[in-house]
């Protein structure tokens, strides 16, 4: 256990370093630099910005000091917000990131699994046909949608929470929900899904032959079983809730860190890009690791190594 | 002696989208304690079904018992509510599966699916209960049982699986073990060992023993009674000895020549051509008239089901002009 996740560790230092090294490259094909804005900045005061970030020294060698730098655990300062360490800004924008996505992830498990039980449980009753369509509606609904019609029902018509920013305490809730039930219906899908599978294994008819009774059988004998889709699919859930949260943060006006993942290619901000994406890719590679531990302790077949 | 189960006129259906199929028309059976009755027919006649109604193990819908009794202790199974079922299932009666691979939980320790019954039935403690399943194991000639309990199913061999099967299924002391086919699935090597096992036990614990099997050479080692079923319906039906001595159903003899062992070397392999018919779409006369192979089908029935009659004590056949010689006399 403790030696796959040291290897892993290991491993995802390698896959850092990939990241690092084409997110440094790749950003740097596209049009524009830093210093391109909408006034134009006299060559003189350019060059010295140049002189000063290092942009004047040769792409490879940029590189090696960059890399270095990263390396070192020094995300470098942002070149757009003159002189703000890429640290800093991921620092105070994460955790409005971080608590949207957690809450929307409880949400999301919160509503999914037990809709998703009872569906398969009460398959093809009203109860299973009345779930699904609704899990169907969130598969559909796009955020930019959800996200508008939560703020016109709570925000406009009743009056009950902040249309949008972040300013009080119950501020979370609707970007929360609005991702939450989107999530909650994939996963209510996948855990009927997981379910109806396990249910219908032979060892569930040993169980009912044992006289194991119904709710123990969901309980004691399916549900381990039954979960194993919902979290092989947590890992990119909770990526695709924190990563993804760009559209969220623009229709809450959230000040999270998908805007500066999104804005910094935008501005051709290249250490704020690497630093965001470093720090993505960090993260997403701890996530997995959790789900696959978490995959092992569920199913004993599974072999960490 | 006293029947320990006495099952009358059992009938299940399907109601499918396909039709009805009558999985078991009309079926009789009768256990007598420590008694060892067989079930044979090909795969597809209703032997699973017929035992599995008995505990309600069939799912409902589409299945439907649509009539028969099953008199168990003083109670008719077939009446029994899900509730009053559980207390039977797993603590006096028993079942064992075909597949082992399958049947044991993957997600769960041996020891913990292994006690379980002895939880649920006898209220024990968790540490009473654990010592309870070292025991079993051993009993069912499982080494290092202490540290198995800790183990989980992939860790254990096919025919390991179905011994512990076998261990969950005793560990009750139930009065009767349905055997599924326990053996079919297994290596030749290994079907010899689990049978000796089941044979064993059931002889020190003096249970009985409904052994379900299609295999005519596994009964004639095992059973006490026979019973042959073909397309829903018994079709004969006799003590062991009687059977194996006197066939009387082209059936019964078909599946007899089927017998590897009885067959000469060298010979390909005797099967019963043909296939069973299809449950739903079931004729009216004798179902096996258009695989019999007596030259006698053009007298077999057509119009009706034929009649179960006792042509000597305790010998049942299903009695068809052409199958059976001097039927319906
Ligand atoms: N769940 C089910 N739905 C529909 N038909 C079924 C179901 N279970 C069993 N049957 C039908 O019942 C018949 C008898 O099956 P079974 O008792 O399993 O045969 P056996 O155990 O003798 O091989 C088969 O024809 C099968 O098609
Ligand atoms: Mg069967």
């Amino acid at each position: 256990m403790l030696r796959f996740i040291l290897r892993r560790l290991f491993q995802s230092l390698l896959v850092l370093g990939v990241v690092f090294t084409a997110t440094f490259f790749l950003i740097r094909l596209k049009p524009g630099d830093p210093f391109s804005g909408e006034k134009a900045m006299p060559a003189s005061v350019r060059a010295q910005m140049e002189k000063r970030y290092g942009l004047d020294l040769p792409v490879w060698k940029q590189y090696f000091v960059h890399a270095a730098a990263f390396a070192r655990g020094d995300l470098l300062p942002s070149l757009r917000y003159e002189g703000v360490p890429n640290a800093k800004i991921i620092a105070d924008s994460f955790p409005v990131s971080l608590v949207i996505g957690l809450s929307a992830l409880t949400i999301a498990i919160g509503v999914g699994l037990p809709a998703g039980i009872v569906a398969a449980l009460r398959k093809n009753t009203w109860l299973d046909y009345s779930a699904m369509s609704l899990a169907m509606l969130g598969i559909c609904l796009p955020t930019f949608v959800m996200g508008p019609v939560l703020q016109w029902i709570f925000g406009l018509k009743l009056g009950w929470l902040n249309v949008a920013g972040w300013f009080e305490r119950s501020d979370w809730i609707l970007p929360s929900a609005t991702m939450g039930l989107i999530y909650a219906a994939y996963i209510a899908r996948l855990t009927r899904g997981g379910m109806l599978e396990v249910l219908n294994q032979d060892f569930i008819r040993t169980a009912r032959a044992k006289g194991v009774p119904g709710r123990q059988i969901v309980m004691g004998h399916a549900l381990r079983g039954g979960l194993l889709p919902v979290v092989a699919f947590l890992g990119p859930a909770f990526a695709g809730i924190t990563t993804g949260s760009f559209i969220i943060e623009k229709i809450f006006q959230l000040p999270g860190l998908g805007q500066h993942f999104v804005g910094s290619v935008f501005n051709s901000d290249y250490t704020l890009v690497q630093a965001t994406t470093v720090f993505y890719a960090a993260l997403l590679v701890l996530i997995n690791l959790g789900t696959d531990i978490l995959q092992a302790w569920l199913n004993p077949r599974v072999r960490l190594t | 002696m006293s029947a320990i189960l006495e099952v009358t006129d059992l009938q299940v259906s399907f109601h499918t989208r396909h039709g009805v199929v009558k999985a078991v028309d009309g079926v009789s059976l009768r256990v007598e304690a420590g008694q060892t009755v067989g079930i044979v027919g090909e795969s597809g006649s209703g032997k699973s079904v017929t035992c599995y109604s008995l505990l309600g193990l069939i799912p409902q819908p589409p299945g439907r018992i649509e009539g028969g009794r099953a008199m168990f202790g003083g109670q008719n199974l077939l009446g029994l509510s899900e509730a009053e079922l559980q207390k039977v299932r797993g603590s006096r009666i028993s079942m064992i599966f075909q597949d082992p691979m399958t049947s044991l939980n993957p997600y769960l320790k041996i020891g913990t699916q292994l006690v379980e019954p002895l939880r649920l039935h006898q209220g024990l403690s968790k540490a009473a209960a654990w010592a309870r399943g070292i025991e079993a194991l051993r009993e069912v000639g499982i080494a290092e049982p202490t540290s198995r309990m800790d183990q989980y199913p992939h860790e254990f061999s096919g025919g390991m699986r179905q011994r512990v099967m076998i261990a969950m299924a005793l560990i009750t002391r139930p009065e009767l073990l349905i055997a599924d086919e326990p053996t079919t699935a297994l290596d030749v090597t290994i079907q010899q060992q689990v049978l000796d096992l089941i044979k064993d036990l059931q002889k020190r614990l003096g249970i009985a023993v409904i052994f379900i099997t299609h295999d005519l050479a596994v009964v004639h080692e095992v059973c006490d009674v026979v019973n042959v079923m073909y397309a829903g319906r018994l079709v004969e039906s006799a003590k062991a000895e009687a059977l194996f001595a006197q066939p009387r159903h082209a059936y019964t003899r078909a599946l007899m020549r089927s017998i590897p062992a009885l067959q000469d070397r060298g010979q390909a392999l005797y099967t019963i051509p043909g296939l069973p018919p299809d449950l739903s779409l079931l004729p009216s006369g004798c179902a096996f008239r258009a695989r019999q192979t007596e030259d006698r089908q053009g007298l077999c029935l057509t119009d009706r089901p034929p009649p179960l009659r006792e042509v000597a004590p305790q010998h049942w056949i299903q009695d068809c002009p052409g199958c059976v010689e001097g039927g319906l006399s």
